[in-house]
């Protein structure tokens, strides 16, 4: 029975290696190029996948015994919300504004960003990297059913929920986040490589996830902050990954780097166009607020974000193109979205308001230079027409931007009295643009961005002909219902009842 | 007796959401359904792909099957993330048992040096059959149409990847890293292997997703599951002492039952709904099963010898059976 003795012990990264990339052959009945089609024409050099760096090593009967744990408690725990009206103890049904965005903007999304894994866990020539693409195809098909089934429970109870399948793909605001991942689904596989597992994952989750998690721990949503605890692990991984795949980009030739440089600076700009929801979504529509959008980016973005292209210096890439034009936006950006939101409100599947007093005192604390100069003013105006039984409505339509598809609600970096438009003329036609970082994007890609789908436009066109009724039935819109302020709706009525059944004896 | 704690009762101002409320109606949706139908954009899709600009970014033209609804191929397991993560981890267990059984006992040792090297020759080339199983069944869920398809052919590829990794252990198991360079070489060069080889490389090409789901998942795992853990290891070898492949293997053995219900409710969804598509899918069920039978008989007569034509016809016919009950005649 000595024989046992024999086997050479093998350390973990060699069995990892034994158990993943050692399964990948090379080709002779076809040649690579014809396996693998799509891998050369971005003009990303790679001289050899054996140098890949795996970012974590998984195999299968681990990942299915961590995942299956993890699973068990996020049900166990949402089911114990669902059967104890756990959507009684959250803050104010206010916050739900936020969930409601969120399923119907960012889960769809994380299923996009799935379907694009899988893709690349076809399409990149090496073992290693596959394997990893396919392990967040999988991560990534969870994270938007575990969100589906978070939020099961608050649809049955409260409005804006029920038709986010819908709202996807018709609802004016969703495509901005679905122009995003349109855009990165249609890249070639390294291009989307940097936008959702580089850009999206590494610089831009801990800004969208975090705040958004915390902000659901601080307003007593157990489901959502289940969910989050629950994919941190996941995303950590995914991290990683985004991290190493640009890495290995910048080492295996020189002549990649102005490539990547242009992709990061593309992707930063399309990310932080998205993190203006976010953001909005920290400075007003959460009832207990954890820290200001500006805070958060503080933190999570320009430090986290500035420590990352600090290290990535030796490689030699510098700061995306518009960081500055990023920074100078901080003290506006929510302030200002938060203004297009209301006055459209009719349009939107969730409830905006006026914030409070108190609220106001907040922002004017956390943004002590810009909210009591430029936007109380205009709240009070704003409140002044709703009290005459007046409010403000805004029922002309927005000029979209063709890059990002926000309303141009924004204003010029250096001047924030003035609007900020730009517009190209591309082959007779004339497109709009919200900021030079769009612009510039157009330009590098126009072939690609003149094909987007404008939804102010769309109504105008025939089935809708500029009919609103008509347009409220195509997006799963309920006038009266889903719509318009916080204040009045039925979402709050209802809230307050079954609160006051749950905690009196009336 | 039972005894029923009471909560406050509110009324739902609904029970589901609206496109699952249009589909079964206003009632509970199970979390399946919830997970799974309607969760791809379908819609004002943005920009056409510079991959390939003839494609849509998620394209039902890509493939020569045509439905009314791909939501129509429904996983008759239910399984979205969560009960398929689940089902995985608990064989996972069961398999990890077995593999501690085997190796705290010493059994492979007791195994004969003959039937040993038989068992290493017939198994360890087919985790890279494996691995190319996994490479298709991710360009299914990348290209295929509709998250109840796609979904459960992620899960397909990731098992794939597991019986990878579980054909390796045994491989370290029985014959160390020795048996892992032997049987990659046989892979690459050795005879009996090239047409299967041939094959995968083949199927590699196909960029019809549904095509692509004949040739893997029906037509090649139809017949190597049941030929190779079926006929070779549980028939032949394991009565000759190698009852530990066979424990060591039950993975493979269990997945390939339960994962051919799955197979053959797409087939039969898909043949069902038009003369076009079963047309179709006879035409490829035919090529690439036969093209799969005359791959896999020069690997069942490493094991079987002389046999193996005849056990290879049989599994066939016994194919032919299963897909008779689809609706796809051979």
């Amino acid at each position: 029975m000595d024989m046992k003795t024999d086997k050479k012990k093998l350390g973990l990264k060699e069995k990892y290696k034994l158990l993943t990339r050692d399964l990948g052959w090379e080709t002779t009945y076809h040649t690579a190029d014809e396996v693998f089609p799509y891998v050369k024409y971005e003009g990303i050099k790679v001289h050899d996948w054996g140098k890949w760096e795996d970012p974590f090593r998984l195999t299968m009967d681990a990942y299915w015994k961590y995942q299956a744990e993890k699973e068990r408690k996020y049900y166990a725990i949402i089911d114990a919300h669902a059967q104890n009206n756990g959507h009684l103890h959250i803050t104010d049904a206010r916050y739900l504004s936020a969930l409601k965005l969120f399923v119907q903007a960012i889960s769809p999304g994380e299923y996009a960003a799935g379907k694009g894994f899988a893709r690349l866990g076809r399409e990149f020539p090496g073992v290693g990297p596959r394997v990893a693409c396919q392990m967040q195809a999988i991560d990534e098909i969870r994270h938007a059913q575990t969100q589906i089934h978070a939020m099961s429970n608050y649809n049955k109870f409260y409005n804006g929920f029920h038709a986010f399948a819908d709202a996807r793909d018709r609802m004016w605001y969703c495509s901005l986040p679905r122009s995003f991942f349109d855009d990165a689904l249609s890249a070639g596989p390294f291009e989307f490589m940097i936008a959702i597992g580089f850009s999206f994952e590494y610089v831009l989750t801990n800004l969208l996830f975090v705040p958004f998690m915390s902000g659901a721990a601080y307003n007593g949503d157990m489901a959502t902050v289940t969910f989050g605890f629950s994919a941190q692990s996941d995303e950590a991984r995914h991290m990683t990954l985004g991290l190493e795949c640009i890495k290995f980009m910048l080492e295996q030739d020189p002549d990649n780097l102005p490539i990547v440089q242009r992709w990061i600076d593309k992707w930063f700009w399309r990310g932080f166009r998205i993190l203006g929801v976010v953001g909005t979504m920290m400075d007003y529509m959460l009832p207990k607020r954890v820290m200001s959008w500006r805070e958060a980016f503080e933190i999570y973005g320009a430090g986290n974000g500035g420590a990352l292209f600090n290290d990535l210096a030796r490689y030699g890439v510098r700061l995306p193109l518009e960081w500055n034009d990023a920074v100078k936006a901080l003290d506006h950006m929510t302030h200002q979205l938060n203004l297009g939101l209301y006055q459209w409100s009719f349009g939107t599947a969730f409830h905006t308001g006026i914030p409070s007093d108190e609220d106001m005192a907040w922002l004017s604390k956390k943004y002590p230079d810009t909210f009591d100069k430029y936007y109380r003013p205009r709240w009070e105006h704003i409140k002044k027409l709703k009290e005459a039984g007046t409010p403000f409505v805004n029922t002309g339509l927005a000029k979209l931007c063709q890059v990002c598809q926000i309303p141009t609600p924004y204003t010029e970096p250096d001047d924030p009295t003035a609007l900020c438009l730009r517009e190209s003329e591309y082959k007779g036609e004339l497109y709009h643009f919200c900021s030079d970082g769009c612009q510039r994007i157009f330009h590098d890609e126009p072939e690609k961005y003149i094909q987007a789908v404008l939804p102010m436009p769309q109504l105008f066109q025939p089935p809708l002909g500029g009919d609103i009724g008509a347009w409220m039935n195509w997006v799963g819109l309920k006038n009266g219902v889903d719509n318009g302020d916080y204040d009045g709706s039925e979402d709050q009525k209802n809230f307050a009842a079954w609160r006051a059944t749950a905690t009196s004896n009336q | 007796m039972q005894i029923d704690l009471r909560t406050v009762n509110i009324t739902p101002r609904r029970q589901t959401f609206d496109h699952l409320a249009w589909r079964f109606g206003d009632k509970p949706a199970s979390r399946y359904q919830e997970g799974s139908y309607d969760i791809q954009a379908e819609e004002n899709l943005h920009y056409r792909p510079t991959w390939d600009p003839d494609q849509q970014i998620y394209d039902k033209a890509i493939s020569k099957i045509v439905m009314a609804d791909w939501h129509a191929l429904k996983d008759p397991r239910q399984y979205y993330y969560n009960t398929w993560t689940i089902a995985r981890a608990r064989q996972q267990e069961t398999t990890e048992a077995n593999f501690s059984f085997i190796e705290s006992r010493g059994l492979a040792d007791s195994m004969s040096a003959a039937l040993k090297a038989t068992t290493l020759e017939v198994l360890i080339p087919l985790r890279h059959a494996a691995w190319g199983a996994n490479m298709n069944n991710s360009f299914i869920c990348g290209y295929g149409y509709a998250a109840i398809f796609t979904q459960a052919c992620m899960f397909q590829a990731m098992d794939n990847l597991g019986i990878a990794q579980y054909l390796s252990r045994l491989g370290l198991l029985l014959g160390d890293t020795a048996a892992l360079d032997a049987g990659k070489a046989a892979w690459v060069d050795g005879a009996a292997w090239q047409p299967l080889r041939r094959y995968i490389e083949d199927s590699l090409m196909v960029r019809d997703p549904f095509e692509l789901f004949v040739a893997q998942n029906a037509a090649l795992d139809g017949l190597l599951y049941p030929l190779v853990y079926g006929r070779i290891v549980d028939d032949f070898l394991s009565p000759q002492g190698a009852s530990a492949v066979a424990m060591l293997t039950q993975f493979m053995s269990d997945w390939s039952v339960e994962t051919q219900k799955w197979v053959d409710a797409v087939l039969k969804t898909a043949a069902a709904e038009s003369e076009h598509n079963r047309a179709l899918l006879c035409d490829w069920t035919k090529a690439w099963s036969a093209r799969a039978a005359s791959a896999l008989l020069p690997v069942a007569a490493l094991a079987l010898g002389g046999d193996a034509t005849a056990v290879v016809d049989e599994e066939m016919a016994a194919f032919k059976t299963r897909l008779a009950k689809t609706g796809i005649q051979l």
